[in-house]
């Protein structure tokens, strides 16, 4: 980080800003958004919009702020009036040859050209007289569509393929007002990461195939989470409409992955609006089972937790939460535990202009959380400890036939589900869960760095998070101890039991996680009666 | 020399001395003529000597925006450790300029010779020299004569023995007028979309292959040797008062002239003597209307501004346009200006390379507004929009192709204004009587 600051006044703000900074840059930092097209920063500026075009005094014409870095003493302003004019005029040429179709078009409502129109375009036409161009619609790739007639030519699809996937299949194809984005001959948009041109788009010209007429931007939620999909940890925005999963799109993190999620991330939601779910806790009594409110249920949680002399075996999905797993853990403190993730694999798929991102092998979001939270048996281990034990819980894992033919040999099963699952139904106590799309929790990734992710959906019937469930069985068994309400108290409550996460809260954790020191440290039991609040 | 006439006596030849004489085009031929000598001497010179005496003489760029030579040279970094490159401009895209093509069809070594000492004085080893498509005579000969030099020993690892590498690449352009600016030249070389490149960086520290380069025009590379050899002060006495603008220059004069062609004059020589004189003057019973200098990419002219402009640099901004490549385009009262400026601006809306948004949409709405007004479907407000769209693509791209095609619309609107006005009345194109 270069330590020499640069003094600058933008639009009256002065501020001092490390040198090097563009002026785009160093106006957000004075809380002035230049409007910009061309200009991202997750890729290089080949300043061709012009739209960023602002007013810098002794400059002899305006300057373009997404390439121009500042200067000591440089007085910048955006809003002036040649640079407004400027903008207008590019504004104005923008839209001469767009369709402004924009009730039938996706991007609407999150279109940067409807935005900067509506903040200082002109209200009329003045190229009525003339036909607009027109080209069909191309297929671009598995999920991508290719509308020409709404392209402003602002290169950044071409400039993600060139320089962050390094695979250089799109391109700027004719000159003067003919030009299209072209895709090369006999290419396709597969690459794995190739989604994100979408995003990047800001028109509606690029569109996904996948959200194709699915919903109005302005009647989506949008929640700030995390991808479930792998050990990377990208940083993601679930879209839901009337409580619907609709798109995952990448948030930014210039830590984990900057702006970019990869197309394997991006498609895997449709599990979060699965109709099969259980959603009443079930008891087994007298051979059957019957239907029970939490109480009963949590009743009968710490009970069985009480009556277990011998083995406990965990079985959990790696998409379970910290609090989750560490929760669930702290219910088994003093016991003989064995407890384990399940960790599907997968190729990997690396996005080559970002070090570090890519599509990881580990196919579970909390790999190194669970290992923090003392899941540590190996899988197959863990499966074989099931034989004999005295109680095994099942943290909404998905199992093969043959490991649930394994739970045959366990004194009683405990299932934490979310999806209905007829061959649990013989298990002692099966009790409805929330999906990570239903809660708040948080991760860790592969660099031990803890994030959020927040509650997009509403759990159906009477699923509740698994780290509430374990903490009421756990205040039952400790005597009516008080019990987090809310994941940020279950998640302060995990200091501890896990050094690493002794003194952080929620608030530390930000929007962008924070990279804990020392997360290799495991799991220490607490004596019953000891322990958080 | 306005090949095939003969030299005018108001000419000063000395780039177009051997124009016409097929003898000077092999090696042989030119070194007869005293050709090489200019290299052997800067050869024997440092390359600060020779940057200095470039200076002195006040050598400016010939390709269109007369940057001082010498200086230009001067922003190459020393010692560096990075390969330098030099590029030779002979894309000559610009219409109505055809000077660089006549250099390159009679004295080839001429410009291979200026080539090869500023390889020398700006520490390059490789030369490319970038010739347009389209000229495939030049081409010819320009393959011709660098495979003579290198055969010669003019060129290649040992440079006339001097222990200097010295290497000349011919590189065909693919035919788009944009590839003449510099940087788009550049990517061109590089194999890319010949898209022009935001400045800065500029060349001189970050050109072709990402590498120090200096680029430098056909007339301005050929001119070198003769002032090396006759010295700065020699060249620099070569102008009528006007000391920033120095030398002899080649315009090229075409259109409603008698006898179209290229004249070499010094700088300073009053146009209305280039147009009547030399080139001829108007057809009988013509008068003159408009002239546009630069190439297309000026101002026009009125009759009254070129007949009393002197041909220099400030001579002609002085009168309101720019002297660009000295391409002159000349017409007389039977041209129809709204027509003219209609073919110039679907020039560049065929030959806008799309990046930046004004040229792209703004050089084809501008045409669209020109041809309906020629269709006699115009209207008096089309010429305040044409002069805003004008000013909304002046001054705002990355490079001045956007700016080109604004120059000689908003010129045409200023000077010409009636003859716009009278497609509104009329409603037709008047034909020339």
């Amino acid at each position: 980080m270069s330590t020499d600051l640069v003094n600058v006044t933008i639009d009256g703000v002065q501020l001092a800003v490390p040198k090097g900074t563009t002026i785009i840059e160093a106006a957000k930092q004075a809380g002035v958004l230049v409007p910009h097209y061309c200009y991202h920063p997750s890729l290089p500026s080949p300043a061709v919009c012009r739209m960023c075009l602002v007013e810098v005094e002794k400059a002899p014409k305006l300057l373009p702020a997404c390439v121009t870095t500042v200067a000591e003493g440089q007085v910048v302003r955006v809003m002036s009036e040649p640079a407004m004019k400027a903008r207008e005029g590019v504004l104005e040429f923008l839209l001469i040859n767009h369709p402004l179709d924009c009730p039938i078009c996706d991007q609407a409502g999150e279109c940067e050209l409807q935005d900067y129109v509506f903040q200082e375009g002109r209200a009329g036409t003045r190229y009525s007289d003339y036909a607009k161009r027109f080209s069909p619609v191309e297929d671009f790739g598995p999920d991508v569509l290719y509308v020409p007639n709404r392209c402003i030519l602002c290169t950044r699809c071409v400039r993600f393929m060139d320089d962050v996937a390094k695979t250089p299949v799109l391109n700027v194809s004719e000159r003067g007002d003919r030009a299209y984005i072209g895709i090369d001959q006999d290419e396709r948009l597969e690459h794995p990461w190739s989604g994100n041109v979408v995003d990047l788009c800001p028109v509606g010209s690029l569109i996904s195939k996948d959200f194709l007429h699915k919903a109005r931007a302005w009647d989506l939620d949008k929640t700030a989470s995390v991808c479930p999909g792998c050990t990377q940890g990208c940083n993601i925005m679930i879209d839901t409409r009337d409580d619907v999963v609709v798109r995952l799109r990448p948030r930014a993190n210039l830590d984990v992955n900057r702006h970019f999620i990869c197309d394997t991330g991006r498609a895997d939601y449709r599990w979060m609006n699965r109709g099969d779910r259980v959603e009443v806790p079930l008891l087994r009594e007298g051979g059957k089972t019957v239907p029970a409110d939490w109480d009963a249920a949590l009743g009968r949680l710490a009970d069985a937790v009480a009556g277990a002399t011998g083995r406990i075996v965990v079985l959990a999905s790696g998409r379970a939460s910290l609090e989750s797993l560490g929760w669930v853990r702290r219910l088994f403190d003093g016991h003989h535990v064995t407890a384990a993730i399940k960790v599907p694999l997968g190729g990997t798929a690396p996005l080559p202009g970002i070090p570090d991102l890519a599509l990881r092998a580990e196919r579970v979001p909390n790999l190194d959380g669970a290992r923090l939270a003392g899941y540590v048996a190996p899988w197959d281990e863990a499966v074989s400890a099931m034989e004999g034990a005295a109680l095994v819980l099942l943290l909404d894992v998905a199992l093969e036939d043959a490991e649930v033919a394994r739970l045959a040999g366990a004194g009683s099963v405990i299932a934490l589900a979310s999806v209905d699952d007829e061959r649990l139904k013989g298990s002692a106590l099966l009790l409805p869960v929330s999906t990570m799309a239903e809660e708040n929790g948080t991760y860790m990734n592969r660099d031990g760095r803890v994030q959020r992710f927040t509650q997009a959906k509403a759990p159906p019937g009477m699923a509740r998070p698994a780290w509430w469930i374990a903490a009421e069985a756990w205040s039952r068994r400790e005597g009516g101890r008080v019990v987090p309400e809310t994941a940020a108290l279950a998640f302060a409550g995990l200091g501890g039991s896990i050094p690493a996460l002794a003194g952080v809260t929620y608030a530390d954790l930000g929007v962008t996680g924070r990279v804990l020191s020392g997360a290799a440290a495991a799991w220490t039991d607490r004596p019953a009666g000891t322990g958080a609040r | 020399m306005g090949f095939p006439h003969p030299p005018h006596p108001k000419e000063t030849v000395v780039l177009s001395r051997y124009f016409g004489d097929p003898g000077a085009r092999s090696y042989a031929g030119w070194v007869q003529r005293g050709g090489y000598e200019g290299l052997k001497k800067a050869l024997g010179m440092t390359p600060e000597a020779i940057i200095e005496e470039l200076k002195a003489s006040g050598l400016r760029g010939r390709g269109g925006a007369g940057f001082p030579t010498g200086l230009k040279w001067s922003f190459m970094p020393k010692g560096d450790g990075k390969p330098h490159y030099l590029c030779c401009n002979a894309d000559e895209s610009e219409p109505g300029t055809f000077k660089d093509r006549e250099i390159m069809r009679w004295t080839p070594h001429a410009l291979i010779e200026g080539c090869a000492v500023a390889c020398y004085a700006i520490g390059a080893e490789t030369c490319y020299i970038y010739i347009r498509g389209e000229f495939t005579e030049p081409l010819a000969i320009m393959r011709a004569a660098v495979a003579e030099a290198y055969a010669n020993g003019a060129l290649g690892e040992n440079a006339f023995g001097s222990g200097r590498r010295i290497d000349m690449v011919i590189f065909r352009g693919a035919g788009a007028y944009i590839c003449g600016e510099e940087t788009a030249l550049m990517n061109s070389i590089e194999g890319k979309r010949g898209n022009p490149r935001i400045k800065p960086p500029f060349p001189a520290a970050s050109g072709v292959f990402g590498m120090p380069t200096t680029i430098n025009n056909v007339e301005t590379l050929a001119a070198v040797p003769a002032i090396l050899l006759r010295g700065a002060a020699w060249y620099k006495a070569l102008c009528l008062g006007n000391p920033k603008s120095t030398g002899t220059k080649l315009f090229s004069v075409c259109g409603h002239v008698m006898r179209p062609g290229n004249y070499e004059i010094t700088m300073g020589f009053p146009m209305k003597e280039l147009i009547y004189d030399l080139a001829g003057g108007m057809r009988p019973g013509r008068t003159l209307k408009a002239v546009i200098p630069g190439g297309s990419s000026v101002p026009l002219m009125n009759r009254e501004e070129a007949e009393t402009a002197l041909c220099d640099y400030e001579g002609i901004v002085e009168k309101g346009s720019m002297l660009g490549s000295a391409g002159f385009i000349v017409m007389d009262d039977s041209a129809d200006i709204v027509y003219e400026v209609y073919r110039l601006a679907k020039f560049y809306a065929h030959e806008s390379c799309a990046q930046c948004t004004q040229c792209r949409e703004g050089t084809a709405w501008t045409t669209k507004i020109l041809e309906r007004i020629l269709k006699g479907e115009g209207k008096p407000d089309d010429l305040d929009l044409l002069v805003e769209l004008s000013d909304n693509m002046t001054g705002k791209t990355i490079c001045v192709l956007s700016d080109s095609c604004a120059a000689p619309i908003v010129s045409g609107i200023r000077k010409f204004r009636s003859e716009f006005d009278r497609y509104f009345e009329k409603g037709v194109r008047e034909l020339a009587p």
